[in-house]
């Protein structure tokens, strides 16, 4: 479970910035394209927050779609997995959205 | 991680080097008595709204600190002109079987090191040994995969030679090992015909990543029901100019299309995942079976 050593990366990345104050809202980017389950990070980040100045803190997770763009036809179009093919049948697609992975704010004390 | 709660980063990690010498072992103590009865304070509920809450923008990519150390491995490897090739699959793929084969075979030519990475136990890195090459085991105790801190605590283990060939035998896994870069020259992925062959389009991120497949265990071809084009065709869709290889560690078919890629793979590549070697050697596109 990959996500259990990203939510750790989270937390590292939040506390090396806020340090001992208290978090109470995290909010993250996680695409649906980026191979990252949210509901397995919910749980995860219980875990890892424990004792820390982030338990308890509330995960606000934002999942932006899976967007692409054909270099072919030029349309801009929803991926709703990650086999990159155009309506038009062009497979020369560029993934613009969808494989975000990051912590955007938080909300501190 | 430890072992015990899932707990923590690398502190159940466990490094094994060449003289058999352990490092890394838990070095604390946890407690395991996780009551879980923190009180839940939620932004905006909790009558401090606009009275001390403060929001901070990060903007901070989650895999960042992963990056940066394998940029480090990376170019740590390219001063050494050492190449070092991601094996990746699940389990029982024959990936510890390929190396003994490669190492027997290309032994006299490519200074060839290993690094073995297991949840437990020197078995693989026993039989790398056998084979009689220095190899190093990583037993990432709960963890699923290999990351770049840890290829770097291996490459202190190991001190490969300069211009040897590194492999690094990931953790038997087709899910998590897709996520980490580890500064490697390139991902080689590898799949069995006994596994099915529907791989590619259930595990599409390892697919995406690779720089070349290779389809293992092609003697038994003719007991299994694998359709080597429609994989090959789905590996493509995900991933259009990546190579593909159908071979046999333990009959030997195809395996001279695995030297040449071996031997022809340059070191120094751009920074990134797939994609980043010359895909023009034409031979190489099509199954070497």
């Amino acid at each position: 479970m990959h996500e259990l050593s990203i939510t750790q990366s989270l937390l590292d990345a939040v506390v090396g910035r806020t340090g001992e104050r208290q978090v109470t809202g995290v909010r993250l980017k996680v695409g649906r394209l980026s191979g990252v389950l949210p509901d397995a990070m919910r749980f995860c980040f219980e875990l890892v927050t424990d004792g820390t100045p982030l338990a308890g803190a509330e995960l606000l997770i934002d999942e932006p779609e899976g967007r692409g763009r054909c270099r072919g036809c030029g349309l801009d179009f929803t991926l709703p997995d990650l086999i990159p093919l155009c309506p038009c049948g062009s497979a020369d697609v560029e993934i613009t959205g969808g494989r975000e992975l990051a912590v955007t704010s938080v909300e501190v004390v | 991680m430890c072992s015990t709660c899932g707990c923590s980063d690398d502190a159940g990690v466990r490094i094994t080097d060449a003289a058999g010498v352990q490092t890394g072992e838990h070095g604390h103590a946890h407690d395991h008595d996780h009551p879980h009865s923190h009180p839940h304070e939620h932004p905006g509920q909790d009558g401090h709204d606009g009275g001390g809450h403060e929001t901070i923008a990060l903007e901070e990519r989650l895999l960042a600190k992963n990056e940066l150390l394998a940029a480090r491995n990376r170019g740590w490897l390219e001063g050494r002109g050492i190449r070092a090739f991601n094996l990746m699959s699940s389990p029982g793929a024959g990936k510890t079987t390929l190396l003994e084969r490669t190492i027997r075979d290309l032994g006299d030519d490519l200074d060839i090191q290993v690094i073995e990475g297991d949840q437990e136990t020197s078995l693989d890195a026993d039989r790398i040994r056998a084979a009689g090459r220095p190899v190093v085991q990583i037993n990432t105790g709960a963890g699923c995969h290999l990351d770049a801190q840890m290829l770097r605590r291996g490459l202190d283990a190991l001190d490969p030679a300069a211009g040897s060939t590194l492999f690094i035998e990931n953790v038997g896994n087709l899910v998590c090992p897709a996520l980490f870069d580890l500064g490697e020259t390139a991902k080689v992925v590898i799949i069995s015909v006994t596994e099915g062959d529907g791989k590619p389009r259930k595990y599409p991120h390892m697919f995406m990543a690779a720089d070349l497949i290779l389809i293992n265990k092609a003697d038994l071809l003719p007991y299994v029901k694998f359709d080597v084009e429609d994989c090959i065709r789905q590996a493509r869709m995900l991933n259009p100019h990546v190579e593909v290889l159908v071979v046999s560690a333990t009959a030997g078919d195809g395996l001279d299309g695995w030297y040449g890629w071996l031997t022809d793979t340059p070191g120094a590549p751009a920074a990134g995942t797939a994609g980043h070697r010359p895909h023009n050697r034409p031979e190489a596109l099509s199954d070497a079976r």
